[in-house]
């Protein structure tokens, strides 16, 4: 079946199975490996992307209902050469450790500051209940995200200098 | 706050990790990402039936789907000699069944097709005629005279693998002879899965005009899946090429060779264009090797002042239809006799049975050091138990009984050597940090409200590092690892190490180490592991063993390095060698500090002005078997409070203080710590595989086989003393997995201690929401 | 893991549906959100022939309030029910129930019919509509019509839907004075399934006396059931403490729970008994200031 989606900005137009799933879709057909599948029962979000804007599990989505959508994935966050706070923040904070749930925290987290530009740690934690993480035990992750959201709303320096000061990762 | 990675004098600095860039832009290279032109993809057919006999075998159906190349039964690998391959403890595993299968999801034949999807739709095709034979799932029952013997296989009818001693039996029973006090209690670890986030994997991919096979990997030990591959299969070693790419989380799960490996390889060689075999989360959990299930007894000896004096340890170990763990040779239960802990007894007594069920095989070192973790949940929560029975505060109990610093290097009872460690201190480290007697106070404060609040201690003591070659060896091969480091001309460096790291950050540390010994920045520095035809040969990742073989491999080969460096740099200072200095960062003259040369002077001059009579260049290897392992330790303090109504667990606070010796990165150290405690909590209270009594697997995928998610997870708090290792090259002891092997006590001592009230000594892991409610309503405490 | 191959379907219009369901009959199955349906597929437990993707459907999204209360299309999603801020003070065990479906991600695709149709046990949006006395909307070949959610689930996975029907909305009662709501659920780690759940919607009148009780059980019985005995021990009293403990002592007398991995059926019936005795007890503490208690 003949879809178009629009991934990170560009359109694709591609034949599909019907029975394939978005995951597969951006990883096989469009080369797009960094969306990464950890389980069989949407249980894991390490699959995470953006559908038309809204963080979604892309193994629990079919490439078909993704036609005439737009589509975001870790690829899609760097801007000219630029990371995003989001990425920069995971990388100071030391939230990720063998990287494989990271593309699916970083879309999920940059969903939620869309959304809510200063969310409390709760909020944080609620938000990523998607996605699990084996290695980092989340305290970094929530130190990252309320870094990438300071340095989101103007605060860059003084909260790199705050959360210097309070250590990146003891408490 | 990271620091930048461009600095001097790096070791024990918070530097930024050099492996993110590429993961945080989703440009990680993971096995599954892996795709070459031409490649098929493997599915296998498992098995329904936990013990069967498997009457025929039609693939006829298969075989004419579409896009099907292939299919390989257990009868097709038996004509290659291939039907079996060795496991890491000795014992053999079938690759895909030919007569029998022993537990449920074993493998039984394996479908290559052009896609995933289409070798998943034959696969469903494959028609598998079994007679079902009696089942065995409890290992007490697998040792009775009545039990079906599972592995017709063997020599030896029996189920019963081995039988396995340590300490002084006979010491040991003459002191609870005598003894004023004995407590004894039975503690069950229960059967859980490493399950790391990325699944298991390959893509073999054999080149038949060169006759070389490209095998890349999710392996935590490339080398040695090499060296079996190469035993396996025939092929000459140097003509098999592991690569071990982005590693998705280990944690011991990727220690073993699975059977859809050497499935995939034997379909690569027979179709000549690369094969994918891409496990699901299903056959994660229910077919690759499994952690624990340890049924334990044990009995301490002591004094009504609370001195232990001896410890009695009995242990039946499930090992699943295959001995699948990943224990060095002469360790059949691993480590396990380091249960004596921190303390100090007078002697011990251990002894494990192991036994085979129709489970699947196991266990291996998940997220510890050969049963390490075992050994010290039992410790912790038995010396609890003797608190509870003596009405001590587990706390002084503790105190009282620990190795004083003075006596190491200790000897332990059962044979071990202590290397450094100031128990007293770190545990009076987190006594303060917690306000240990405010949480008392407050404690009696609610339990006179009828309120359920609980303080749990855990003062482990791990043994790392495998190991001292004389000692430890995995199918023979010894356990040393090693480092080789090339310093180019403009002083940049590359190093290659025989482990591989799965997330724990050897990029960033072991640059560290080696950028301090040279006086280089860490961005000089590329570490490259995993490909076994560039990287010096070791052992691997498990058992918090890179730091104190690897990290100690890279500081002597700098060192290896730095001594060459200081010929060159005598030459360049036109100075005598006994006259130059090293003072961390560059070389200079003795008595005159105005002239240096630093180590990129140095490597410039090694390939364009070296000394007559010396050899041009700058690299060396170095192969380190160390002298000794290495023993973390910390202590551990959990508060809970109970739910009247609902039985759940809340853990308010969770504090780890850990002593690992010398700190590489204290940023990785503490990610480390929280990974591993997230871990243990899943393990504490959430995690188990259950089968019922027909060997069906309760628990086979992340519905059930619950891991924790950032609403579950408490907020950990870190704190840590140093006492360095005196026999590591830069004092460093391992800490990947102390979090994981100090944790479930303190979660569970926590929950007993806040039912002691009612007089409750035990709960077995893991501790559900209904447990404790069964335990208050049968104590009439309701809400 | 992949679902096995089938004919896609996505249809413009409900009258394209329920043609295209009627012709393929029980060789199709309805797309809504896919968060149940597509896991199920890819394990290959559900393998339908095809699949009839309703996402194309604009007449099924979102809700609108009507005379009677409240039309919740079919296709609208859990994460719009959780942020729709309008109906937090009229229909607050919507948001409250919403937050506890899965995952935040699970609930920007899962759909409330979709979730409904799919009748398992441990529905929460099953459990919630009995609590709120709803009615499920179905659209067939026959036409239109509402079945009140007590008649809705028959069996685990098994609804009163005719062959060729499909959910097109439920319709929630407008409350008739002040309202309080609460969800409670017991998971085994966050995003589970419940170990036991109870949705609990309570309406007082101007005297402060239990207008309208609605308590649904989650998890306890082949489908999600009605606390029947304790909304009628509600109804026409005063919440004080004793009425409260009286309604939470009869929870679990209507509630059917078995023994499995999550738990005894004892425990979740004294959950159930738990539940009720702090939504309750909330709901009461919240009343309170709207009309008097006594």
């Amino acid at each position: 079946m003949k879809i178009a989606v629009k991934v990170n900005g560009r359109l694709y137009e591609s034949d599909v199975e019907p029975r394939t799933l978005l995951a597969y879709y951006l990883r096989e057909t469009l080369n797009l490996t960094g969306t990464h599948i950890g389980c069989d029962t949407t249980s894991c979000g390490a699959c995470t992307v953006l559908l038309d804007g809204e963080p979604v599990k892309s193994c629990t989505v079919l490439a078909v209902q993704a036609n005439g959508r737009e589509v975001m994935t870790v690829e899609g966050l760097e801007q000219n050469g630029q990371l995003h706070p989001v990425q920069s923040a995971f990388w100071e904070a030391h939230a990720l450790q063998c990287g494989y749930c990271t593309p699916g925290m970083l879309m999920a987290s940059y969903a939620l500051l869309q959304d809510n530009p200063a969310p409390t740690e709760a909020e944080i934690r609620e938000a990523l209940s998607g996605n699990v993480c084996r290695c980092t035990g989340y305290v970094n992750i929530v130190k990252a995200v309320q870094l990438a959201a300071r340095q989101l709303s103007g605060e860059g320096q003084e909260a790199l200098q705050e959360v210097e000061a309070h250590g990146a990762s003891s408490n | 706050m990271a620091l930048r990675q461009t600095e001097l004098r790096p070791l024990g600095k918070p530097v930024g990790r050099k492996e993110d860039p590429r993961l945080i832009r989703g440009k990680g290279r993971y096995v599954d990402d892996i795709m070459l032109p031409n490649m098929l993809h493997l599915c296998v057919v498992r098995s329904p039936y936990a013990h069967a006999r498997i009457r025929r075998i039609d693939a006829s159906a298969a075989l004419a789907a579409p896009g099907v190349k292939l299919v390989l039964t257990g009868e097709d690998l038996a004509k290659m000699n291939l039907a079996w391959m060795p496991t890491l403890a000795g014992d053999r595993q079938m690759v895909l069944a030919t007569d029998k299968v022993l537990f449920q999801y074993q493998e039984v034949a394996a479908v290559v097709a052009e896609t995933r999807a289409q070798a998943e739709d034959a696969a469903q095709l494959i028609e598998v005629d079994y007679e079902p034979l009696p089942v065995v799932v409890d290992p007490f029952y697998a040792l009775t005279p009545e039990a079906p013997i599972l592995r017709d296989d063997k020599e030896k009818k029996s189920n019963l693998i081995f039988h396995w001693e340590a300490g002084d039996r006979e010491e040991t029973e003459a002191i609870f002879r005598e003894a004023p006090v004995v407590v004894k209690q039975d503690v069950r670890f229960p059967r859980v899965h490493p399950s790391p986030l990325e699944p298991c994997g390959c893509v073999a991919d054999y080149d038949t005009a060169r006759s070389k096979l490209t095998f890349y990997v999710t392996s935590q030990a490339p080398h040695a899946h090499r060296t079996v591959l190469a035993l396996v299969s025939g092929l000459p070693e140097h003509q098999i090429h592991v690569i071990s790419p982005d590693v998705g989380g280990g944690f011991g799960n990727k220690v073993p060779v699975y059977p859809g490996y050497v499935c995939a390889i034997v379909a690569s060689l027979k179709l000549g264009v690369p094969v994918k075999w891409i496990e699901t989360r299903t056959e994660n959990i229910a077919s690759t090797h499994f952690a624990r299930d340890y049924h334990m007894t044990a009995e301490i000896a002591a004094r009504e002042d609370g001195k232990v004096l001896a410890l009695r340890v009995k242990t039946v170990a499930d090992h699943g239809a295959f001995d699948g763990a990943a224990d060095p040779s002469k360790f059949p239960a691993g480590l396990f006799s380091i249960v004596s802990g921190s303390y100090d007894f007078k002697a011990a007594f251990v002894e494990v049975d192991g036994v085979h069920t129709n489970k699947p095989p196991g266990g291996v070192a998940y997220r510890c050091s050969f049963r390490v973790t075992e050994a010290a949940y039992l410790i912790e929560r038995v010396m609890d138990v003797l608190a509870q029975r003596l009405k001590m505060d587990p706390a002084e109990l503790r105190l009282r009984n620990f190795i004083r610093k003075e006596q190491f290097p200790y000897r332990s009872p059962t044979g071990w050597v202590y290397d450094s460690g100031d128990y007293e201190k770190t545990l009076r480290l987190a006594l303060e940090r917690i306000d240990y007697e405010e949480l008392r106070k407050e404690q009696a404060e609610r339990r006179a409200r009828g309120e359920f609040m609980g303080i749990g201690i855990s003062t482990f003591t791990e043994v790392v590092g495998a190991g001292p070659g004389h000692t430890f060896d995995i199918l023979g091969l010894k356990m040393f690892d090693s480092a080789q480091i090339r310093v180019h001309p403009t002083g940049k460096v590359i190093a290659r190490l025989g482990v591989r790291h799965q997330g724990q950050g050897h990029e960033t540390t072991f640059a560290q180490i080696i950028a301090e010994e040279l006086g280089l920045s860490v961005d000089d520095v590329l570490i490259e592991e995993g490909d076994t035809d560039t990287a010096p040969y070791g052992l691997g990742t498990y058992a918090s063993r890179s730091t104190p073989t690897a990290g100690g491999a890279a500081a002597l080969c700098a060192r290896r390095i730095r001594q060459k460096a200081r010929k060159i740099a005598a030459h360049l200072l036109e100075v005598g060698e006994d006259d130059v200095v090293w003072d961390g960062t560059a070389f200079s003259v003795q008595g005159l500090p105005g002239r240096s040369v630093t180590m990129k002077d140095v490597a410039f001059a090694a390939y364009t002005n070296v000394p007559e009579g010396l050899e041009p260049g700058l690299e060396a290897s170095y192969y380190y078997d160390p002298p000794n392992l290495t023993f973390p330790n910390g202590a551990y303090i959990a508060v809970v409070d109970i739910d009247k109504g609902t039985g759940a667990v809340k853990v308010r606070r969770f504090l780890a203080v850990d002593d690992c010796g010398t700190v590489i990165n204290p940023m990785i150290v503490d990610g480390q710590v929280h990974g591993g405690l997230t871990e243990g909590f899943a393990i504490a209270f959430m995690q188990d595989i259950p089968y019922d009594a027909d060997g069906n697997c309760l628990a086979p995928n992340w519905m059930d086989y619950l891991v924790p998610t950032s609403l579950d997870t408490p907020h950990w708090e870190t704190d840590r003393t140093v006492t360095p290792s005196p026999h590591h090259p830069i004092g460093a002891k391992g800490v990947g997995e102390s979090p994981n092997v100090g944790s479930p006590a303190a979660f569970v001592n926590a929950v007993v201690d806040a039912l002691s009230p009612l007089g409750v000594e035990h709960i077995d892991m893991p501790i559900y929401p209904w447990k404790v409610w069964s335990i208050l309503r049968a104590h009439g405490v309701t809400e | 893991m992949f679902p096995n191959a089938f004919r896609y379907e996505a249809p413009a219009s409900l009258d394209e549906a329920i043609r295209l369901m009627t012709e393929h009959a029980y060789d199709a199955k309805v797309l809504a959100g896919g968060q149940s349906l597509l896991p199920m597929m890819k394990l290959r437990i559900a393998a339908p022939a095809v699949l009839i993707d309703l996402g194309g459907i604009g007449e099924l999204k979102g809700w609108r309030e009507t005379e009677e209360g409240l039309r919740i299309g079919a296709l609208t999603r859990h994460a719009d029910l959780e942020r729709a801020a309008a109906l937090y003070g009229r229909y607050p065990l919507l948001s409250r129930t919403a937050r506890w479906i899965a995952d935040p991600l699970v609930r920007n695709r899962g759909t409330i019919g979709g979730s409904l149709a799919h009748a398992d046990p441990g529905s929460d949006w099953g459990t919630a509509m009995i609590a709120l006395h709803a009615e499920v909307e179905a659209a067939g070949p026959e036409g239109s019509r509402r079945i009140p959610i007590d008649d809705f689930f028959v069996d685990t996975f098994v609804t009163s839907l005719q062959e060729g029907e499909l959910v097109t909305a439920v319709h929630v009662p407008a409350p008739s004075g002040p309202v309080a709501a609460r969800y409670m659920k017991l998971e085994r780690k966050a995003g589970d399934f419940a170990i036991a759940g109870l949705a609990v919607h309570i309406v007082t009148d101007g005297d402060g006396r239990v207008a309208e009780a609605g308590i649904g059980i989650c998890a306890c019985g082949p489908v999600p059931l009605r606390a029947a005995k304790a909304e009628a021990a509600l109804v026409g009293r005063p919440l004080t403490s004793d009425t409260i403990a009286e309604a939470s002592r009869l929870v679990p007398e209507d509630a059917e729970p078995a023994d499995d991995l999550r738990g005894s059926s004892d425990y979740k019936r004294d959950l159930l008994r738990v539940f009720a005795l702090r939504a309750l007890r909330e709901i009461a503490e919240e009343l309170e200031g709207r009309a008097s208690i006594a």
